[in-house]
């Protein structure tokens, strides 16, 4: 009994690993610019899409989708950045939200047409199969998604705060108009935040494709997961969004073994709409 | 003046539509106009007017789509009698989300509402009572007129039309009120609106009151048309981006934005699955995107804060060119 708790608990922070890497990619464009990205699941979904066109085209796994597909999010990331985020940033909320959210459709439905509306998958051994530590089964797809994820996520950690491009992304975030006067482009500062949080977001997409179901809809689901992993953690830290993925991995994994599959989702979200409730800076902001 | 005589014009083309264009489709078209004009109007109180953009607006919707479907299907009674129930369903459910998400920014409002939507759609979907997956459905056989169960969409068309004229009066009303000035101080400023007195939180509350209920009237509409609801017709967040993007094509927070936005819309949608079949469902949603994009981005304001704009352009060159011409006079 036990080990099957510790089994799943596992498991939940594989995945919750996983969660932290996206959310870390919307919480840096959140902290810094102060706008959501309505259409971050969705980057998640054409991340998952890259690697399984990868795998249909080349036979290749995720050692050449997900370095392909942060490459082809950042680039989106940086396109979007210029030819839609810089000028409604600077319009009312209604268009911001809007803005988007349009995007969000866009991309699912661009996705639907070509690809049409059935579940896909990646062959499930695509990456080593499954292994026994220490009583444990594993699957090598969990492993690695978790492990890249985790290093990945403490990498952009240390990209803010101990590099100069991080520091100077931090100054265009504090303060715009004083950053611009110390001689940081915000413009370009800002394309490289939008750039680098597609790309971290496109990469964890195709680590997660190795091992779950690949829809265009999906983006929807892990869209609030990414909102309920921010909102828990705290707006534009890194760090918070680190440990709230875990946790909500965790919390995930626990109520579909507890409770039943079905409901793992309504703990999720119910549980983001008790935050809002009662902690809405998030488990370590600020009051 | 002039204004008068246009919207005369425009809402007898409106009332004798159903009678120039008399196919079964064009009348179905039409009243699909009036009932997506509904949804949007109600949804542009607090969308438009007060800047609160709900993007789970479909669980009003779905309130009064099951509200009137659960009175015939559990209680065999006409499924008017659900309206009021859905009314005060929505009403409850937009407070509970309200309350605490109101008082954050905007952001968190329309975060909240995308997941209180999802949550309620999961839930329905895994309750028997409610029909889970199947949905429920209206009278095979009407019993009696109060069943509102028609074969001809002609009917429908002029019940649309009677509560659209009752929604749009009551948003004309509240936008002439305190309360709208209000709604469109906090929209501008919410700061600015705090700082001279104006109780934010809670105009903005009963702003999405209101617009829940009205929502849910649409919704039970919408279920009495077409005779059954389901977790996807009812509650899926594709109907929430409906009411949104028709309300800002048109233009959000003017009164007749959604009316316009719907009538471009509609038959944009029906017509393009017409034409495309089952595959027309995908790209009319990638059009959708498109078309939000661009007006988030070009014209935030919407058609009619466009035309608006032009006219008040022709007016402003029209008066200097009087006083132009008055001063070469003497």
């Amino acid at each position: 009994m036990s080990s099957i708790l510790v089994q799943v608990i596992v498991g939940g922070l594989l995945l919750g690993a996983v969660y932290a890497l996206f959310s870390s990619g919307l919480t840096l464009v959140w902290g810094m610019m102060n706008i959501v990205n309505f259409a971050h699941g969705d980057f998640v979904m054409l991340g998952m899409y890259v690697a399984f066109v990868v795998w249909t085209l080349f036979g290749a796994g995720p050692w050449a989708g997900a370095p392909l597909a942060a490459l082809v999010l950042a680039t989106l990331g940086v396109v979007v950045y210029f030819g839609l985020i810089r000028d409604i940033m600077k319009g009312p909320m209604l268009a911001q939200i809007l803005g988007t959210f349009g995007l969000a459709l866009l991309l699912r439905y661009s996705v639907f047409w070509w690809f049409g509306a059935n579940f896909l998958s990646l062959p499930e051994n695509l990456v080593g199969g499954t292994f026994e530590v220490a009583g444990l089964r594993i699957q090598a797809s969990r492993l690695l998604a978790g492990a890249v994820a985790l290093l990945v996520t403490l990498g952009l950690h240390l990209l803010l705060t101990r590099t100069s491009l991080g520091s100077k992304m931090l100054a265009v975030a504090e303060d715009s108009t004083a950053a611009q006067l110390m001689g940081i482009r915000p413009d370009t500062m800002q394309a490289i935040a939008w750039a680098i949080a597609a790309g971290a977001t496109g990469l964890a997409g195709a680590l997660i494709a190795t091992f779950f179901y690949i829809v265009p809809t999906v983006g929807e689901t892990l869209g609030i997961v990414a909102f309920v992993t921010v909102s828990l953690g705290g707006f534009g830290s890194v760090p918070g969004a680190l440990v709230a993925g875990l946790l909500i991995g965790v919390i995930e994994s626990l109520s579909g073994y507890l409770i039943g599959p079905v409901y793992k989702d309504m703990v999720v979200y119910s549980l983001f709409l008790g935050f809002l409730w009662f902690r809405p800076q998030g488990l370590m902001g600020k009051s | 003046m002039r204004r008068l005589l246009w919207l005369s014009v425009v809402l007898a083309l409106v009332v004798a539509y159903p009678l120039l264009f008399s196919t079964p489709f064009q009348q179905r078209l039409g009243a699909l106009v009036l009932l997506y004009a509904i949804a949007a109007s109600a949804w542009n109180i607090v969308g438009g007017y007060a800047g609160q953009v709900s993007v789970g607006h479909v669980v009003f919707f779905g309130c009064g789509a099951y509200a009137a479907m659960g009175a015939y299907a559990h209680f065999a009674l006409s499924p008017l009698v659900g309206i009021p129930v859905g009314i005060v369903i929505s009403v409850a459910i937009s407070a509970i989300i309200g309350v605490p998400t109101l008082r954050l920014s905007g952001h968190y409002f329309s975060m909240a509402t995308i997941a209180v939507a999802e949550l309620v759609r999961l839930i329905v979907t895994n309750t028997g009572y409610l029909g889970a997956a199947v949905g429920l459905s209206g009278p095979t056989v009407p019993r009696n007129v109060f069943d509102l169960s028609f074969i001809s969409a002609l009917p429908y068309y002029y019940l649309f039309l009677a509560v659209l004229a009752l929604t749009l009066g009551i948003t004309w009303w509240i936008a002439n009120s305190r309360m709208g000035f209000y709604l469109r101080a906090i929209r501008d400023s919410e700061r600015a609106a705090r700082s001279l007195g104006a109780p934010a939180s809670r105009t903005k509350l009963y702003a999405f009151m209101l617009s829940a209920g009205l929502t849910s009237v649409a919704g039970a509409l919408y279920a009495m048309m077409f005779g059954f609801v389901d977790p996807e017709s009812g509650l899926g967040i594709l109907i929430s981006v409906k009411m949104l993007i028709m309300a800002a094509l048109g233009g959000a927070g003017l009164l007749f934005g959604p009316l316009v936005g719907a009538a471009i819309l509609v038959p944009l949608e029906e017509i393009s699955n017409n034409l495309l079949g089952g595959k027309g469902a995908g790209l009319t949603f990638v059009l959708y995107g498109a078309i939000i994009v661009l007006i988030a981005r070009f014209q935030p304001g919407g058609i009619l804060m466009l035309v608006k704009r032009m006219i008040a352009k022709r007016r402003s060159k029209l008066p200097s060119a009087e006083a132009r011409g008055a001063a070469h006079a003497p």
